[in-house]
């Protein structure tokens, strides 16, 4: 048996090594929270995009009943688009008030956000029972069960973001703007802008091009 | 081993601006108007009507994603956000153009035997 040294590459002590590389920017709480929820929506897009490929495939399957251009109203779809848009811009600047530590601005920012979310899922469910009433429900053909499968989970989503959104008022109320409550804030502000651009392409892919 | 920032630290990590709210809402509300506008108004052929409106959503799709949520403003590499996104994007365009391409191939290869 030779006596060669062993060398380890790693470490050739138990004395911790001063970290000379640069600091990893992305090991904070913060960070890995805003990430860990980007990657979430992301997957959630993949969600919403198979629902948009099953619209897009079924959307001429009518079983002889409505069409697209029957059902649907471009009144009602840019009334909705503009609540979600201005909606979208509220929580946007509720967030730049948490910036300046201004408290009430946040909650009222957030509860006008939330009175148009409320208002745009409203609006949502008078148009399903509108369709329902005439004769139009899920069950009648592919077309309406693909329609009301990718727009319903949309309307889902915001529901839970209404809720999400209550709690977060109630929060900053009781706690004021700290560490953590400005992270769950910037966290709702992500979900919120993410449906407003699943809704670009709802508005887009559903209501204008099923009029044309 | 992990290093807690406080909240001053916190709020440079985020990047939203007045501006950029303000710049983002124009541009939606803009793009918006016209894709609706031309709709309404019929200017063009349905061919060119459609792909002008496809066109439009993505417009203001990416205007969303740089005013509102703040893609590729990242300061500090690796920028883990725009890498997600990009792959995502990349997954999603398959997904759907996939998927529709294979479905338009199977009506289109059905059509025949369907007539009586």
């Amino acid at each position: 048996m030779s006596k060669k040294p062993v060398t380890i590459h790693h470490q050739d002590t138990l004395e911790p090594h001063p970290d000379t590389r640069l600091p990893d920017p992305h090991q904070d709480t913060f960070s890995k929270t805003t990430q860990g929820f980007w990657i979430y929506l992301m997957t959630d897009s993949l969600l919403f995009a198979t629902l948009f490929c099953t619209y897009g495939v079924l959307h001429s399957e009518t079983y002889d009943g409505a069409t697209s251009k029957d059902l649907f109203s471009l009144t009602t779809a840019f009334v909705e688009t503009m609540i979600l848009l201005v909606s979208s811009v509220t929580c946007g600047l509720g967030m730049l008030a948490a910036i300046q530590n201004k408290r009430k601005f946040v909650i009222t920012w957030l509860a006008a956000s939330f009175i148009l979310g409320a208002s745009f899922v409203a609006i949502e469910i008078h148009e399903f029972i509108q369709l329902v009433q005439d004769g139009n429900s899920w069950k009648e053909s592919a077309f309406l069960s693909s329609f009301f499968t990718l727009v319903s989970t949309h309307g889902i989503h915001v529901s839970f973001g209404l809720l999400w959104m209550a709690v977060l008022m109630a929060q900053v109320y009781r706690l004021g703007i700290t560490v953590i409550t400005f992270r769950r804030l910037i966290v709702f502000s992500m979900f919120w802008h993410f449906l407003d651009l699943v809704w670009i392409f709802i508005f887009t892919f559903v209501y204008l091009l099923g009029v044309i | 081993m992990t290093h807690e920032l406080n909240l001053n630290e916190i709020k440079k990590e985020w990047h939203g601006t007045l501006k950029a709210y303000s710049y983002g809402f124009l541009g939606c509300l803009i793009l918006t108007i016209i894709s609706f506008s031309l709709v309404i108004t019929r200017p063009f052929s349905e061919t060119i009507l459609i792909y002008t409106i496809i066109a439009l959503a993505i417009m203001q799709a990416i205007v969303q994603l740089l005013f509102f949520l703040h893609i590729g403003q990242e300061e500090s590499k690796p920028r883990w956000e725009s890498i997600v996104f990009c792959f995502t994007l990349l997954i999603l365009i398959i997904i759907v153009i996939g998927s529709l391409w294979i479905m338009h191939d199977l009506n289109h290869r059905m059509m025949p035997d369907m007539n009586p």
